[in-house]
């Protein structure tokens, strides 16, 4: 999946590993902030929510507001709470189909 | 269960001092935060930042590796990764950490949960590519992000601060469209005698805005009518400016009008609260140490420091934390009377001067009005999709208050559990029915405070963990 | 006089009768209290359920199984008059079992039942495979269910809007924030409230839940109810993976699964518990496993309006006639028999439903 990021790097990233978006490989930092790995990688959609499928994206960033929840091995999870690691699995729910 | 005599339960600046401190006069500390690393928002990650970075974020972000040094204590334990859904009165902590529910009992708690960004409901605010402007600075400080095309909107220091960062960083906003009025400017002169010790403030801001001046940063300060448009995400900021219209695309558009307690854990242990006129927001009723009022029925023995206590900032969180922690000490028996007081008076001292600037830049930089009072059309409640005119023909239709307007509505019954539009459905609430924010009160929060699977939870059961407590939260009158 | 009717109580069971009455062309004016008043509506389950109910009062299972056959008209008239959907689905419930010989125990009693019911009970045993055909997410810890044919679930907190919205429409009047604090009859009811409001009607009804305990004896009502709370879970939305509804769990309209409810006698404590919250998951968990890996949401108590012997209490004020006491801890599952058949009880028509069962001097106790 190669999309540009709307965010520049503002520094060379460390080793990178493979996860899985959506059955799809994706090279993130490792043990980098996830919400922000994936939106570095161009991922700008998270979801589609629940009750309209109306797409969403990190919003807060801190926990808080829940707009980055995405499905981490089958659970549902707030992206930026949670480290890149080796491998991960991680589905978008009810996300449409862009990256 | 495992035992400890404090519990913090937040890694920012005030828990992150209370904790050094504390341990500094003996006691055992837990020190909580669903983020993995300490530092909390103010100083996120800062141990992982290079010098690159550091440089672009500034002296008082690199300033919090003094706080995570004090860390260093084998009294203290950081449990990082660890989401606190209950605080049990007497104390036990609930939290999940690694998939698993884990429980620990202290014998204090103090609340560090620091702030959430003031909920800006504006057209189009709910689109991928519209942040707050903290996950903005969060996006900087932890991953070393810088938007390519953005546009800052909103009011308040915090706006000059991260566009600052970003001209450093050599990628400058595309412009600030600012909400505040040189009414407000005006207004907020007459506090200009309390600026004393807020000096240094004053002095900072006017830097930042040389900064944003010299770089060629446009600033437009009284906008209004401020939409976002974008079909799947933003495109554009769309607001007028005294009789003309404008717009001005962009990929990303960071959203800040202040920032206000984050109320989750005190209100889940049913602690006083009471709505702070000048800073527009309900702050828990302390004394002067951060001890909460044990209201009727509530939960005695609770301290809160930081941000979660009132807006403050970061210094002043760091000085109440460690005032927290010499009355925590001085109840437990490991400090005098004397002596609490004594190490105290130099942190009051500082704290006032902290603290002196607050009037001016709560008067120079108001809550934007449309977005206290939004359109009919925008959406409120992002969980559950509700917007601001559903909520006022709740209120028409008898509905008083945001616990009612559960049943109407689901308001606030989505993920966040209010989290984000929780202030902004109070306030609406408020003006629809005419009463003041204290009579129309606040959603009743009830644990689970942070989500966690079933399978956690019911793991409690089996090992036997759960037996025998009555208590992980008082009642609140409803249930929605 | 204000009105014909003074409804205390703008709960479901409240609505439900004032909306009944409004339709009959009565004026009335519904009494509620405020944001944090004690609301067993609003922490309902949200069952329509038959079974179980009435097994040793067959006129109670009678009663219930009346309102849950008239609960499909009553949500599609309720719908229309509000303007608004009102979600019900009645294609039966289970009683999930984890032995066979609680199994066994239950189907016996519901035979018993049957049979003094003439027939009209129709649920049937599903073992562990049949189950497992209905339900995939079954467990293998699950020894197999009754499912019962005239069971179902609503959306509370839906019903209860409409029901608002539809008094409204009727031309009813709502009073929220009041607590009645007093009653003189003089001819008329007159009704005070805290805030000074004063109300007149021809007729009041006591529909106020737990609060009908504290109010009953102005009325020369002993109102023998007590609170028993219930501890209820919710989970984020997750795609249909429960079929249909049980006394365990079941699935919302919007997605999240709802798990219920402890049994506890503790006063007016609507708080939850580690012990009840855990123990709730784990029975989840152990009947539906896949439910392990799903976030929960969101938890509250909520305090069930309990008589002594946990039927209804219907009954009018010997010492104040035109005064009557209407309440039930299953406002949901009644809903439709309180808008539908209740006026005609209030009204004293020839097609009253005869409710000498549910008096309330059935429990012997003397009347204040």
């Amino acid at each position: 999946m190669k999309t540009v990021s709307t965010f520049l790097s503002l520094e060379a990233p460390g080793p990178r590993v493979r996860v899985w978006l959506d059955g799809a490989p994706l090279h993130l930092p490792r043990g980098a902030n996830l919400a922000a790995a994936l939106l570095g990688a161009g991922v700008n959609t998270f979801r589609g929510t629940a009750c309209s499928g109306a797409p969403r994206a990190p919003y807060c960033m801190m926990g808080a507001c829940f707009d980055c929840m995405i499905e981490v091995e089958g659970e549902t999870r707030q992206a930026c709470l949670l480290e890149v690691a080796e491998g991960m699995r991680l589905t978008r729910p009810g996300a449409p189909g862009d990256a | 269960m495992h035992e400890t005599d404090l519990a913090v339960i937040g890694s920012g600046p005030a828990g992150m001092a209370a904790a050094a401190e504390a341990a500094g006069l003996g006691l055992r500390v837990a020190l909580f935060d669903d983020q993995p690393r300490p530092g909390g928002q103010a100083y996120r990650d800062v141990d992982r930042v290079g010098p690159m970075r550091g440089a672009v974020l500034g002296p008082d972000f690199v300033e919090g590796r003094r706080l995570t040094a004090a860390l260093d204590d084998p009294r203290i334990s950081h449990l990082g990764g660890a989401g606190v859904w209950a605080i049990e009165p007497g104390f036990t902590i609930c939290y999940s950490q690694a998939g698993e529910a884990r429980l620990l009992r202290a014998r204090r708690v103090l609340l560090a949960t620091g702030a959430l960004e003031r909920p800006m409901p504006v057209p189009g605010w709910t689109l991928p590519g519209v942040m707050t402007a903290g996950a903005g600075q969060i996006l900087l400080k932890q991953a070393g992000l810088v938007p390519r095309r953005s546009v800052l909107v909103g009011t308040g220091p915090l706006l000059y601060l991260f566009a600052v960062q970003m001209v450093r960083a050599g990628i400058n906003p595309a412009a600030l469209i600012e909400t505040q009025t040189r009414g407000d400017l005006a207004r907020a002169l007459r506090h200009m005698g309390g600026l004393f010790g807020g000096w240094g403030y004053m002095t900072e801001g006017w830097r930042l805005l040389r900064v944003l001046q010299r770089a060629g940063v446009p600033r437009i300060v009284g906008a209004h009518e401020i939409a976002i448009e974008g079909e799947d995400r933003a495109e554009a900021v769309r607001f007028r400016r005294g009789g003309a219209q404008h717009r001005l695309p962009c990929d990303t558009v960071f959203l800040h009008h202040g920032v206000v307690p984050n109320p989750q854990a005190a209100r889940s242990l049913g602690l006083d609260h009471r709505w702070e006129p000048r800073q527009q927001c309900f702050v828990p009723v302390c004394d002067a140490w951060g001890e909460a009022a044990s209201a009727e029925g509530g939960v005695e023995g609770v301290f809160v420091a930081g941000d979660g206590a009132g807006i403050g900032g970061a210094r002043a969180a760091e000085l109440q934390g460690r005032l927290a922690a010499l009355r925590i000490a001085e109840g437990l028996d490991r400090i005098g009377n004397e002596e609490c007081d004594g190490r105290a008076k130099p942190l009051r001292r500082q704290l006032r001067r902290e603290l002196a600037v607050r009037p001016f830049l709560d008067a120079a930089y108001p809550p934007f009005a449309e977005a206290l009072r939004p359109d009919d059309t925008t959406m409120v409640c992002r969980c559950e999709e509700v917007t601001a005119g559903e909520i006022r023909r709740a209120a028409a239709q008898g509905c008083p208050g945001p616990n009612r307007l559960k049943g109407f509505l689901r308001a606030g019954m989505g993920p966040c559990q209010g989290r984000v539009c929780g202030l902004a459905v109070t306030q609406i609430l408020a003006e629809a029915t005419g009463q003041s924010p204290d009579e129309t009160g606040y959603f009743h929060i009830r644990p689970p405070i942070k989500p966690l699977t079933l399978g956690a939870l019911a793991a409690l059961a089996e090992t036997g963990e759960a037996a025998g407590t009555d208590k992980t939260a008082p009642g609140q009158g409803d249930a929605a | 006089m204000d009105s014909e009717y003074a409804i205390i109580g703008g709960g479901v069971v409240g609505l439900s009768v004032a909306w009944g009455l409004l339709l009959r062309g009565r004026r009335v004016t519904v009494i509620d209290g405020g944001d944090a008043a004690l609301s067993a509506s609003r922490g309902n389950f949200g069952l329509i359920w038959v079974q179980g109910k009435g097994l040793t009062e067959p006129r109670y299972a009678r009663w219930t199984q009346r309102s849950a056959a008239a609960w499909g008209g009553f949500a599609a008239d309720l719908a229309l008059a509000a303007g608004r959907s009102v979600w019900v689905e009645q294609k039966g419930g289970y009683d999930i079992q984890f032995t066979e010989a609680g199994l066994e125990t239950t189907a016996a009693r519901y035979e018993t039942l049957r049979a003094a019911l003439g027939g009209d009970y129709p649920f049937e045993i599903l073992d562990t495979a049949a189950l497992r055909r209905e339900e995939p997410a079954i467990g293998p810890r699950v020894a197999g269910a009754i499912l019962h044919r005239q069971d179902g679930h609503a959306d509370p907190l839906g019903l209860l809007a409409a029901l608002s919205e539809a008094v409204r429409r009727a031309g009813g009047r709502v009073l929220t924030g009041r607590q009645v604090t007093g009653v003189t009859r003089n001819g008329a009811f007159r009704l005070t409230c805290a805030d000074g409001t004063v109300l007149e009607a021809g007729k009041v009804v006591l529909a106020a839940g737990l609060g009908a305990a504290r109010l009953g004896p102005a009325f020369g009502f002993r109102a023998p109810v007590r609170p028993q709370r219930g501890q209820v879970l919710i989970t984020e939305k997750l795609p249909r993976l429960l079929n249909r509804p049980s006394v365990f769990a079941r699935q919302v309209p919007e997605g999240g699964i709802q798990i219920g409810a402890t049994n506890e006698e503790v006063g007016f404590d609507d708080g939850v518990t580690r012990s009840g919250l855990a123990r709730l998951a784990a029975d989840a968990v152990a009947a539906f496993p896949p439910l392990a890996r799903v976030q929960l949401l969101r938890s509250w108590g909520a305090l069930r309006v309990m008589s002594p012997d946990g039927l209804p209490i219907y009954q009018e004020s010997a010492a104040m006639p035109g005064a009557y006491l209407v309440t039930c801890h299953s406002g949901i599952t009644l809903a439709a028999a309180h808008a539908r058949f209740l006026p005609d009880w209030l009204e004293g028509t020839d097609a009253a439903p005869n409710l000498e069962v549910f008096r309330e001097d059935r429990f012997n106790l003397p009347v204040a």
